[in-house]
């Protein structure tokens, strides 16, 4: 069991948590995941580590309240119990010898974005951060971008704040303007994901992304994160557990990881409900 | 007395009621057919069914306590030789070791050897609620990766030594395969339940949520002050077959659809693990893995299931009996066929679509049987020409798996072989100090009992080395 020490909304449907775990939090770094279950009933999902405190052995969590898990998670309060917490998994960003770097960050994606940028700022990297959301009710973390980032680009789809457009467009005019950079990470929605590496690729500039896809285990043992990367004309299939969760964004296949991601749809949408139902019911006995 | 020639027969659920269930196929013997069948044992001197059990239970002098009508005393004797009697009574493939080396079965049907077994185990469970008590310590510490089959038996002949053992388990639950991978209908879960909680009460400590190679690793283990390590992480990433289509939704490894029905418990319907059921299933496999693959998804609702295996049923390795069952109960057999690409659906009008990227088919090719290959096993080779076509929802590939990398990846010095299972010698000793290893983390994909006897010899070295330590330190 595992306690939450803390727990605020930072936007209306995204929660972080903080977590009481010591070993997980003494080994995480930047990148890697942990597998989550919250109660007997539920799933196994996977949630990529948004910070630690190694001091105090707590684990950050940020996550979307968009399925079942996360909804009954969401429902657990400061002081409740987890049933089960494991990691860190995965191998961790690899930021070694990067000097000048963008960081491009999507929706959730940014409380994943945020830890590598941390890490390469520790590291003496200049960073430029592009961090887009859908509109400003759904902003989250730009104090905390602007703090470790040498440069900070606000994007929103609708443009209610920062510059109205999507992630790719002040990359774009980045790299046309001449910056060059050691790396691009792109972590958020595929979709996205798939157009950074689409917009990148002609500059030439190294390009990773992290994938987060369907997984049980996360120890390399169920084979449902596989995803295929496209390398010297060949097919090659990869594990997100234990050969991820980043990969090079010009090699990951990123439509059949978009499909795969969606497999569970509809069950899921059912599971939702039910869980919503579950939950109404509950307050109204209270 | 006239020597009975066949094997009782278990009282077994039909084939058309069990194939919609998931209870346990077959019942445990009654107490009278199962003295009636102890009977039929020679008591020959030579014991040659003992030499065929990879843990070398003492078979005749259990079977004699059951003639005798003590079944605690036989349950005594085997436990002196297996950790988990009421799962080896189930899952051993008996016909290939004990009972094959049956004197009686020279002639007649040899002795059924694991239904005794797990008649004598099931009985101690059902009537005995007494626990093992503690054993006096002896001051030794010992690490286990992995709960597992291997890791538990190491865990419990150790901790019968009195040696404090802590098991390390990567997932929520102690179990490995038996409780992830074998299906509740051949081994229930109470049964697993059961004989962890025995070694619980011998006083071993089962942490789970721990990764070793990840949340700790083997060296950070020897710092914590374990004397000796075993390592039974058992196998890894599943294999797949390289051809086009495996990425479409609704194909699977046999590892992540047994763990979403079995571990995440998709089968009782009350979880929120989903699966894919119900439809038409091919699986492509001939192992014991692809039988409880096939039979799952049947019991989950499947309309039609097919295995797909490249071989003929002479060479299938499934046992016996798991192969009958599944016959049995309507699985559609298309041996002598090998995949060739899955198919899947693709709106060409609609890139939206939501059955755009489901599997619907699959593309297979009959085989034949050419020359023997360096086992001496037939090899298979395609018939030119002879492709078709099964329309199918779901596809699980059960051709086995190969080891995990995460032990290997974080611990220097620790050799494997060339398809990445750890190198161990005779005693079962890697070739690290102190740190043993056995089971599919060694062996590759292989049976329980396999990966027990590998847990047994480990714990005796591990034993032996502790106390040649200790007297050379008095």
């Amino acid at each position: 069991m595992y306690r939450i020490v803390s727990k605020r909304l930072l936007n209306p449907t995204v929660a972080q948590m903080e977590i009481d775990a010591p070993l997980v939090a003494r080994k995480a770094q930047a990148g890697q995941f942990v597998i989550l279950r919250v109660n007997e009933n539920g799933e196994r999902i996977p949630l990529t580590i948004a910070g630690t405190d190694k001091k105090e052995g707590t684990v950050k969590i940020i996550f979307q309240i968009i399925g079942a898990t996360t909804k009954h998670l969401s429902e657990k309060n400061e002081g409740d119990y987890i049933l089960n917490f494991v990691g860190p998994l995965g191998n961790p960003t690899e930021i070694e010898g990067l000097k000048k770097v963008c960081v491009i960050g999507g929706g959730v994606g940014c409380a994943i974005a945020l830890p590598v940028v941390q890490a390469l700022r520790d590291n003496g990297a200049e960073i430029t951060s592009i961090i887009g959301f859908r509109n400003k009710e759904l902003l989250i973390l730009e104090e905390e971008f602007r703090a470790a980032s040498d440069v900070v680009r606000v994007m929103t789809d609708d443009g209610s704040y920062g510059e109205k457009g999507t992630v790719t467009q002040p990359l774009k005019e980045l790299l046309d303007s001449g910056e060059r950079f050691d790396m691009i990470f792109a972590i958020g929605p595929i979709i996205m994901m798939k157009f950074v590496s689409l917009t990148a690729k002609p500059y030439g500039v190294p390009l990773t992304v992290s994938m987060n896809p369907i997984m049980i285990d996360g120890t390399g043992m169920c084979g449902g994160c596989r995803l295929t990367l496209h390398r010297d004309g060949k097919r090659l299939m990869k594990f997100a557990c234990v050969d991820g969760p980043d990969f090079n964004g010009y090699e990951v296949d990123f439509d059949e990881s978009m499909s795969r991601g969606i497999m569970y749809f509809e069950f899921e949408h059912h599971a939702y409900d039910k869980a919503c139902n579950l939950i109404r019911k509950a307050e109204g006995a209270n | 007395m006239a020597i009975v020639p066949k094997k009782h027969p278990l009282p077994t659920q039909a084939p058309e009621i069990r194939a919609h269930n998931f209870r346990e196929v077959a019942a445990v013997y009654p107490e009278i057919i199962a003295v009636t069948e102890a009977e039929r044992c020679l008591g020959c001197k030579n014991r040659p069914c003992v030499a065929g059990c990879p843990v070398n239970i003492a078979i005749p002098d259990f079977i004699k306590k059951i003639t005798e009508s003590d079944y605690e005393g036989a349950y005594e004797i085997i436990t002196q030789s297996s950790s988990l009697p009421a799962v080896c009574g189930r899952v051993c493939p008996q016909e290939t070791q004990c009972e094959s080396k049956c004197t009686l079965g020279i002639k007649y049907e040899p002795v059924a050897i694991g239904r005794l077994e797990r008649f004598v185990a099931d009985r101690h469970n059902e009537r005995s609620q007494m626990l093992p008590r503690p054993i006096k310590p002896n001051g030794h510490v010992v690490a286990v990766v992995g709960a597992g089959p291997s890791g538990l038996t190491c865990a419990g002949d150790l901790a019968k030594k009195g040696y404090k053992v802590t098991i390390f388990e990567a997932l929520h639950a102690a179990g490995g395969v038996l409780i992830y991978g074998i299906p509740e209908f051949r081994l229930p879960k109470s049964i697993v339940e059961k004989e962890v909680q025995t070694l619980k009460a011998l006083g071993v400590e089962i942490q789970t949520d721990i990764v070793i190679g990840k949340t700790l690793t083997i060296d950070e283990l020897f710092e914590y002050g374990y004397e000796a390590i075993f390592i039974g992480s058992g196998a890894g990433l599943p294999n797949f077959m390289n051809i086009p289509g495996e990425a479409y939704k609704g194909v699977y490894s046999a590892n992540e659809f047994l763990t979403r029905s079995n571990l995440m418990k998709a089968y009782r319907g009350e979880t929120e693990t989903p699966i894919m059921k119900g439809g038409k299933v091919a699986v492509v496999g001939g192992g014991n893995v692809a039988m409880d693959a096939a039979r799952t998804a049947l019991r989950l609702g499947a309309e039609h299931v097919y295995i797909i295996y490249r071989r003929s049923m002479e060479e299938i390795p499934a046992r016996r009996e798991e192969v009958e069952h599944a016959q049995e109960e309507g699985i559609d057999f298309r041996i002598l066929c090998n995949p060739t690409e899955i198919l899947g659906y693709k709106n060409p009008d609609d890139p939206r679509d939501p059955r755009n990227g489901f599997v619907t088919g699959i593309r297979c090719i009959r085989m034949e049987l050419g020359e023997p290959d360096e086992k001496g096993r037939r090899r298979p080779v395609p018939v030119e020409g002879s492709e078709f076509t099964l329309d199918v929802d779901t596809v699980i590939m059960a051709i086995g798996t190969s080891p995990n990398p995460l032990i290997k990846n974080t611990t220097k010095g620790l050799s494997v072989n060339s398809r990445g299972g750890i190198i161990v010698n005779e005693a079962g000793l890697t070739s690290r100090d102190d740190v043993y290893a056995g089971g599919d983390a060694v062996t590759g994909a292989a049976t329980v009992i396999s990966a027990m006897g590998a847990g047994k010899l480990a714990a005796k070295s591990i034993d032996a080395m502790i106390m040649n330590k200790d007297s050379k330190n008095e």
